[in-house]
């Protein structure tokens, strides 16, 4: 039990760091705090050209989609870094616990993720002058812990992928693009067609984006908790599929001596 | 005229590398046709708004723009990686027409970005995509990537000394598709972001397009202040270059990341 704790917390830290050029911080300045500022800004003013919602709206959906960024990237590079370093193979053949470690790994990812969408929330809010009730901030941080753990739960099916296919960073865009489009951040559900907005439901962020949507107009923790039970729920389903995923491509990889090809 | 065969030689091999680089044509195809839906459902819904014929150019554009401003940005850093940089220096061809045909490169992959775009938008959503004068349209579509390939031909110049220099393109993503009025009319923006898009070359290459297709006025003058454009940006990045290439010489750092 103690070596488990020990890869998911010393393993996860390491591999944590080494996401950003091997020890260096200003890259996460400039690939996750920049942009998910910039973003808020260029959907608030896509959103005002089309008279669709108002900064609120696109202010909340986009920051809480930046939560998603660390969970869908970060994990798929854990694997395809591992590659490139050629040590993916070293990985594998260690006796270590599968789970401890791609849990190890996904923590750090599910704060960072945090932590940028509360950096996006709070500077987006201040340009574009959008009001948050005092009352909201607690139930906040729930919300946007609760949709990137749910982000990273479908961050481990990526990664899982990335064991068969070598472009992981590929299908990390693909996916990103897809949560903007359907999961309800810049395109309320209701003008999406029938089938996208039922797919969407099984998406992470749909359910965080409204519970947060609703916590600024006011609700409470309460009034969202169905909501977050659902991202939970979201999140917690992708996450055992993609552990399951993870096992399934390992041993076909190691049977086939296809880990270093895919 | 070495020079220009040269370049020529170097557009050419590079472009028909970089097309068979899935990543790139997945996000050269892939940008468009999610933002293109984006606006699709959100001007529809919405009670104002550009055309959708001007909103399918734009998310054309955004793709060139997307693809340039990363992997052009990082064309140096990957010649490094591959260990030719230190090669591709000391050849005796100006470096600057080394590099400059393979952003140029790049940001040419941008041709499928907007045929991709125009036939999503004409076939999925059945808007029908006119085109106003085809003379100004076909040469508004290689000034416009020359011009935007420039660009990124100076911000790989310009970003040599950074490791991530592909993150450092990127910062410019969202700023650059916001400002220059590709999907959102700048008229919504405050006014003094104006004067700083006349610099980017897609605000240009933007303006070409639409008045071409849309006939809501003369492309000449965008196309001009392309071609300016891609002067003035050749002329900054070969000197930018000269200089880094210089210190990194003197240093013996050229091939360090």
């Amino acid at each position: 039990m103690r070596r488990r704790l020990r890869i998911f917390a010393i393993g996860g830290f390491l591999s944590y760091r080494a996401l950003f050029g091997w020890l260096n911080p200003y890259l996460f300045v400039i690939i996750l705090l920049v942009p998910s500022v910039t973003q808020i800004l260029f959907f608030a003013y896509l959103g005002r050209a089309a008279g669709v919602e108002d900064d609120t709206f696109y202010v909340v959906g986009n920051a809480v989609v930046a939560a998603a960024v660390p969970g869908l990237f970060g994990m798929a590079d854990t694997i395809t870094d591992e590659r490139y370093t050629h040590t993916l193979s070293l990985l594998v053949v260690s006796p270590a616990s599968r789970l401890a470690l791609f849990l190890g790994r996904a923590a750090p990812v599910a704060v960072n993720g945090a932590v940028v969408a509360a950096f996006a929330f709070t500077v987006g809010s201040l340009i574009l002058d959008v009001t948050v009730p005092a009352s909201a901030f607690l139930p906040l941080v729930v919300t946007v812990l609760v949709t990137a753990f749910s982000c990273t739960g479908l961050g481990i099916v990526n990664a899982s992928l990335g064991l068969r296919w070598r472009e992981s960073a590929l299908l990390s865009n693909l996916l990103l693009y897809f949560l903007l489009l359907a999961a309800g951040v810049n395109v309320p559900l209701d003008l999406l067609p029938g089938w996208l907005s039922t797919i969407a439901q099984g998406l992470p962020v749909t359910h965080g984006v409204e519970a947060a949507r609703g916590l600024v107009a006011g609700d409470s923790l309460a009034d969202v908790a169905p909501l977050l039970g659902a991202e939970l729920l979201v999140g917690l389903a992708y996450a055992t599929v993609g552990l399951f995923l993870v096992r399934l491509f390992e041993v076909e990889a190691r049977r086939g001596a296809t880990l270093e090809l895919a | 005229m070495r020079v220009v065969r040269a370049m020529v030689a170097g557009w050419a091999i590079h472009f028909k590398q970089e097309s068979r680089n899935p990543f790139f044509l997945w996000i050269v195809i892939c940008t468009p046709l999610i933002y293109a839906t984006m606006a699709y459902f959100l001007f529809r819904g919405g009670t104002e708004g550009p055309t959708l014929v001007a909103a399918a150019i734009g998310t054309g554009v955004m793709g060139i723009w997307s693809l340039t401003t990363t992997a052009a940005a990082a064309a140096l850093q990957q010649r490094r990686r591959m260990g030719i940089l230190e090669l591709l220096v000391a050849a005796p061809l100006p470096f600057w027409a080394v590099l400059a045909p393979i952003t140029i490169a790049i940001s040419a992959l941008g041709v499928y970005s907007l045929a991709a775009s125009l036939l999503y938008t004409r076939l999925l959503f059945g808007v029908s995509v006119g085109i106003e004068d085809w003379v100004a349209f076909v040469v508004a579509v290689p000034v416009s990537i020359a011009s935007i390939g420039m660009l990124g031909f100076m911000f790989a110049a310009a970003f040599i000394r950074f490791r991530g220099a592909w993150a450092v393109g990127n910062l410019f993503e969202f700023p650059v598709w916001t400002i220059c009025g590709l999907l959102i009319p700048i008229a919504v923006l405050p006014a003094w972001v104006e004067p700083i898009s006349w610099v980017f070359a897609p605000t240009w290459g933007m303006n070409a397009l639409r008045d071409a297709a849309l006939g809501s006025g003369s492309p000449w003058g965008a196309i001009a202040m392309c071609v300016a454009l891609s002067v003035v940006y050749g002329a900054l990045g070969a000197l930018l270059l000269r200089i880094f290439l210089r210190s990194a010489r003197n240093r013996g750092t050229l091939a360090l990341t």
